[in-house]
């Protein structure tokens, strides 16, 4: 899918037809087996705790198994605004990222065809941010844009920015961080699909005299589309769960935790394991949900 | 050609777009030549020192949480290939029961968040009483890597031709000679691809791994630790040697295909 992009896009011969052996069950079973032991066994363990009730003696850290449920109740009520918080700014930095993106991926994929190393190159620029540590380039813009720097205090002597204004800590700064930190991923998604847009169909389109903007809207978006919502998927979903941006040493503040660092303290500094399970099933839920809607229109084949 | 202002504004775009892309990377490349003293927040002088003497800070606990990391990426990264490979290769060759099942599995792990894989492995280790340390780190790596494995070799599974292998067998090659000798050469470009990529997601890990690490600390681990009392610019020059080793082995793959391309387009 999206990582398409990193291998060599050669045209594919004739398929061989598929045969029926034992050699795949031998090939298959180690990685199935190590995925079902340590991806899908930590689910179930995370569903069995998210019900788990503090022990009778009442010390930190310790929990029984048990139904309790109140756990859900307790976690969304405590943590309503974070929840909420997590998935409006991941929305946000979603579109901000698809508007970012999509002329850049359309200007590689389709206008700088004809120089094919060029194209290569610019695609190395696009995922050159994944070869310097995600933290540290975090906190590059932590430093770049505090309000000691250069760039604030020159906006603030230009009367652009209120002489009071802060830029990190702000809900402004942790959406910008998202959005930079996965632009990468939207862009490659979107690349792909551009690089192999038939320019014919724009021509017909101009030839029966639509105007640049229609031939865009009616032509060029709808063929698009697999990127796009592949883009979207791949930068929704890491954002929604992101802890690094919003967290008080990198671009957040106080009033802008989201749910992954409210799942970490939880886990990690409180020992209130239950409370981290059933935040992380929350969270969960309502990214299988997204990505059901988008398995119905694309098939379980495609999602490779 | 008649000059334009609209032809010139997708290309100006896309200069700046990427311009604005290398901001934080050029910023912590200039910030390890900074004469800092324990924070690299203000700049205070050129210096090299950084760079010659990148394990003498703080005992050297850079550098082991370098080695740290360095080791587990090479470690999960030959194991998530392994498997990954080979799930590749069954998935484009053979037909079995349970397909669509064993597709969605492969794809949830790509799509969950990290927070959730990384609290799940928690979640189990703790339950089953296993101490966190290298090892869980490693155990975990593996486990997100296989599908990014998966995907990438795939699709240079399904690009090879058939008939090479054909040709082997109608000369008499056994199964393993034909493998050996004709798959995996041309399975290896993707095989290798699918190893870098894996100990890129690996080296950089932060999430899962802040779950599942205990006491030990990885080089991102090491960064997020330090955030709150400030990071030395050793860390800035670790960060930079990596940056230019991975981009100058990603541009002399694609100088060197786009060389092999234009040698074939011109033999053809």
């Amino acid at each position: 899918m999206a990582f398409a992009a990193f291998s060599t896009s050669t045209t594919a011969p004739e398929p061989a037809p598929r045969r029926k052996s034992p050699i795949a069950l031998l090939l298959l079973l180690p990685g199935i087996l190590y995925l079902v032991l340590f991806f899908l066994a930590p689910l179930v363990s995370l569903l069995l705790t998210s019900f788990q009730a503090p022990s009778e003696f009442g010390d930190v850290g310790q929990y029984s198994y048990a139904f309790r449920w109140e756990n859900y109740v307790d976690v969304i009520t405590a943590y309503w605004p974070h929840i909420m918080r997590s998935f409006g700014y991941a929305l946000i930095a979603t579109v901000l990222a698809l508007v970012f993106s999509y002329p850049l991926a359309y200007f590689i994929g389709v206008k700088a065809r004809p120089w094919p190393l060029l194209q290569s190159l610019m695609l190395v620029l696009v995922i050159a941010p994944f070869f310097i540590s995600f933290l540290l380039r975090t906190l590059a813009w932590k430093q770049l844009l505090s309000d000691e720097s250069f760039v604030i205090t020159s906006l603030k002597a230009l009367s652009l920015l209120a002489p009071d204004a802060h830029f990190t800590g702000t809900a402004f700064a942790v959406i910008f961080g998202l959005t930079y930190n996965f632009i990468p991923f939207m862009t490659l998604p979107l690349y792909t699909t551009l690089e192999r847009l038939d320019l014919r169909y724009l021509e017909a389109g101009s030839d029966l005299y639509a105007r640049p903007f229609d031939v865009f809207r009616k032509i060029t978006i709808p063929l698009s589309m697999p990127g796009i919502v592949a883009g979207t998927l791949l930068t929704f979903i890491p954002a929604a769960g992101d802890y690094i941006n919003a967290s008080r040493d990198f671009l957040g503040g106080p009033d802008t935790q989201m749910i992954g660092n409210v799942i970490e303290a939880n886990f990690l500094v409180l020992q209130n394991y239950p409370a981290a399970a059933a935040l992380s099933i929350i969270l969960m839920s309502v990214i299988l949900v997204i990505v059901s809607i988008y398995v119905k229109r694309s098939g379980t084949e495609e999602l490779l | 050609m008649k000059f334009s202002l609209g032809k010139l504004l997708l290309p100006l775009y896309t200069v700046l777009a990427l311009i604005f892309l290398m901001v934080p990377i050029v910023y912590t490349f200039v910030f390890s030549f900074n004469d800092s003293l324990k924070s690299n927040i203000t700049w205070r002088g050129f210096t090299f020192d950084k760079w010659l003497n990148v394990c003498q800070v703080q005992n050297g606990a850079v550098c082991e949480a370098f080695g740290n990391s360095v080791l587990i990426g090479v470690v999960a990264t030959v194991a998530a290939t392994t498997l990954g490979t080979m799930i590749a290769i069954a998935l484009v060759r053979y037909r079995f029961r349970f397909r669509s099942q064993t597709s969605l599995l492969l794809f949830l792990p790509m799509a969950t968040p990290e927070v959730v894989l990384g609290a799940g492995l928690a979640a189990q280790f703790l339950s089953l009483g296993v101490p966190k340390d290298m090892v869980t780190i490693i155990l975990a790596h593996t486990m997100f890597c296989i599908s990014f494995v998966v995907v990438t070799v795939k699709a240079r599974v399904a690009s090879l031709d058939p008939a090479l292998e054909e040709a082997g067998r109608d000369l008499y090659g056994s199964a393993t000679q034909v493998f050996a000798r004709i798959t995996f050469p041309l399975l290896l470009p993707g095989i290798l691809a699918a190893a870098l990529l894996s100990f890129a997601l690996s080296f950089d890990d932060f999430i899962i791994t802040n779950f599942n690490s205990g006491a030990v600390t990885t080089f991102p681990k090491y960064i997020y630790v330090s955030a709150a009392r400030g990071i030395p610019a050793e860390a800035n020059v670790i960060a930079s040697a990596v940056f230019i080793l991975a981009l100058v082995l990603v541009v002399t793959a694609q100088v060197s295909r786009a060389a092999k391309e234009k040698r074939l387009a011109k033999q053809g």
